[in-house]
């Protein structure tokens, strides 16, 4: 199995958000930076299949070149070619960056040949566009299914749930939840997936694994791509309603203010 | 011209969010100067298609086609692509539910033009739109421009109330057979699994939620036991599902559920923005933790200070003791 995972960059806030005083960025001054959640899941997946049907994990993003780091962190936990495909803006427009990314995703497989899965998250955690990897998936000619939450890969033994049934090889099934259930899609290979946060719990990295990063190879891959339609004027804050809180009372002895406030709310009888 | 709204249904029930894109497309197309237009897609559409008039539409497509059978992302992308190019409509707008997202991505990379997703508010104008679109799942507000030939959008669901229009449109609906290759079968739903569920996160009444000052998922417990008196449900934070504590289905937050109980009783959580924007619609929000200045204490309405193993029991002995007296 040839995997390629598309992650990205993102800054870690705390309790609230704060804007750089242009209105272009987050203000990331003092904050860590991450891999969104939903790739973070979607590169855990693409582990684990390897694990078990053998083959290749490669990670992309389009970022900064500070986005090395995220790259690294995949390495560390068990993904195995990284290609950084550099920027100097903030960002770029979902447009740009799907077509900088199928560019670069195309160029990988005229070397090395076509990867069988290309996972997305289902949206990105700072832009939410919910676009990139449908762009991308066109472009490729391959089909995609977003807001995945299982993924079951024809000839896969482990992978076979009985909600899913059987398999056939060279097919992914590719599950999404719905209210009070969930679908399955039965995908042909080469096929695309964004994929959602609790599809897995991925692993931290070992010791082992954060040693081996630090060698991992990262290849930069520069392209250029025409802006898209979508411009940004600026970000800020919603407006928060500021309540005064109440303080009931510390400790046990809260008890019985918070029981009687449950009674004003009507949800206890 | 028009503006075409994608209407979502399952096996012919209309969802409450395509009203919701048909509310908030009435003002838009009236100062776009377009026509309301709707399109309902594959088995069932017929039925779905009753009504529409009465929420704005002047025209309602009714697309079928024997690959249309149950709901597939790149189908529903390619016949509302190919409805574009009939009927030269100018814009597309959807609810930004998860189907009606990717299917304007679909049709987007189609017709190769951009697409704004979950927007707040829309200001069409000649020489392009501007909008309030979300990022960050609702923490923050991005000011936005789109310079299109065909402007497609989504609206953020919940951003609007569905209301019928004052004027109905006459809903005169037009058969429309597109011609689609077999192929895009591959991304038709195969299969559906129907798990029987009691009350979800989602519509609990009351959340008794757990954060990292749980400490452990045996330690989840009495508010397991708080939440069953109060018939609510447990929710938790990404810090408890990251320890695998607890199942991801149980997490409130960007990534997670959003909730809207009667009151969130939130426990041992800081408050981070990504989990606040999943607490916020609490209509209450109580929050118990040792530290008086943690975020969740200084939004919440109403909370307690002190260690959560000692306040969460109390607060369900004084239940039952009230219950029993
Ligand atoms: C892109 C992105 C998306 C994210 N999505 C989500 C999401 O969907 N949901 C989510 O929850 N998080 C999400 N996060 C993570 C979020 O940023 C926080 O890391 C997380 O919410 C912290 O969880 P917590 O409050 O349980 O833990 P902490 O921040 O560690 O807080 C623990 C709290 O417990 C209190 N405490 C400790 N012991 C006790 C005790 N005995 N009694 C009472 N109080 C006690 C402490 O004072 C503290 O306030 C996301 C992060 C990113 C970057
Ligand atoms: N700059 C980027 N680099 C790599 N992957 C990206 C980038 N932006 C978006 N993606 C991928 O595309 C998905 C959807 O992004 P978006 O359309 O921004 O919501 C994300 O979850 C990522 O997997």
């Amino acid at each position: 199995m040839r995997i390629l995972v598309c992650v990205k960059r993102v800054p870690a806030p705390g309790a609230r958000i704060n804007v750089t005083a242009d209105g272009q960025a987050v203000d990331a001054a003092h904050l860590g930076f991450t891999t969104s959640p939903h790739e973070e899941c979607a590169l855990e997946e693409a582990v684990q299949i390897t694990e078990r049907l053998g083959g290749e994990v490669t990670v992309m993003t389009l970022g900064p070149a500070a986005a090395e780091e995220q790259l690294r962190y995949a390495a560390s936990v068990g993904a195995h070619r990284f290609v950084l495909v550099p920027i100097t803006e903030v960002d770029w427009d979902p447009q740009r960056t799907a077509a900088a990314l199928a560019d670069a995703i195309g160029d990988l497989e005229a070397a090395d040949g076509p990867f069988d899965l290309v996972l997305f998250g289902n949206e990105s955690a700072d832009a939410g566009g919910f676009q990139v990897g449908v762009r991308v998936a066109h472009a490729l000619g391959r089909p995609i299914v977003n807001g995945i939450k299982g993924i079951d890969v024809g000839g896969d033994p482990e992978a076979q749930s009985s909600e899913t049934g059987d398999v056939p090889e060279g097919q992914v099934a590719a599950r999404r939840e719905i209210d009070g259930g969930f679908e399955v899609y039965r995908v042909p290979m080469p096929a695309v997936l964004g994929v959602k946060e609790g599809i897995n719990l991925p692993r931290y990295p070992t010791m082992k694994g954060r040693l081996a990063s630090k060698k991992a190879e990262v290849a930069v891959d520069e392209r250029t791509a025409e802006a898209g339609g979508q411009g940004r004027v600026r970000l800020h804050r919603p407006e928060e309603q500021v309540s005064e809180t109440v303080i009931l009372g510390t400790g046990p002895e809260a008890a019985p203010a918070v029981v009687d406030l449950l009674e004003e709310l009507g949800v206890f009888q | 011209m028009s503006l075409l709204v994608v209407c979502e249904h399952d096996r012919g029930a209309l969802s409450d969010a395509s009203l919701e894109a048909l509310t908030f497309g009435r003002p838009l197309a009236a100062a776009a100067g377009l026509e309301l237009a709707a399109v309902v897609i594959g088995e069932g559409a017929e039925a779905a298609a009753a009504g529409l008039g009465d929420h704005g539409a002047a025209t309602v497509h009714v697309a079928s086609h024997p690959i249309l059978t149950d709901f597939g992302p790149e189908a529903w992308g390619e016949v509302v692509a190919q409805l574009v190019r009939t009927t030269g409509a100018t814009a597309v707008l959807a609810c930004g539910t998860e189907r009606g997202n990717e299917v304007v991505a679909q049709v987007a990379a189609r017709l190769d033009q951009p697409f704004v997703a979950n927007c707040r508010s829309v200001e069409p104008g000649t020489d392009g739109w501007s909008m309030t679109r979300v990022q960050w799942g609702g923490s923050l507000l991005e000011d936005a421009t789109l310079v299109a030939d065909v402007h497609l959008v989504t609206v953020a669901h919940h951003a609007v109330e569905a209301t019928p229009a004052d004027a109905p449109g006459a809903g005169t609906v037009a058969a429309f057979t597109p011609d689609l290759d077999d192929t895009l079968a591959r991304t038709v739903v195969a299969d559906r699994v129907v798990l029987t569920q009691g009350i979800t996160l989602s519509t609990a009444p009351v959340v008794v939620g757990g954060g990292r000052g749980v400490g452990s998922a045996e330690a989840f417990a009495p508010l397991e036991e708080l939440a069953a008196e109060l018939g609510g449900v447990v929710g938790c934070s990404r810090a408890v599902t990251n320890n695998g504590w607890r199942p991801h289905s149980d997490q409130v937050g960007q990534t997670g559920t959003r909730i809207a109980p009667e009151i969130y009783i939130a426990s041992g959580i800081s408050g981070a923005i990504q989990h606040w924007v999943g607490a916020m619609a609490a209509k209450n929000i109580l929050a118990i933790n040792t530290d008086a200045e943690a975020n969740m204490v200084t939004r919440a309405g109403h909370a307690v200070i002190g260690d959560l193993h000692q306040v969460v029991p109390a607060i369900t002995e004084e239940v039952r003791r009230r219950r029993n007296s």
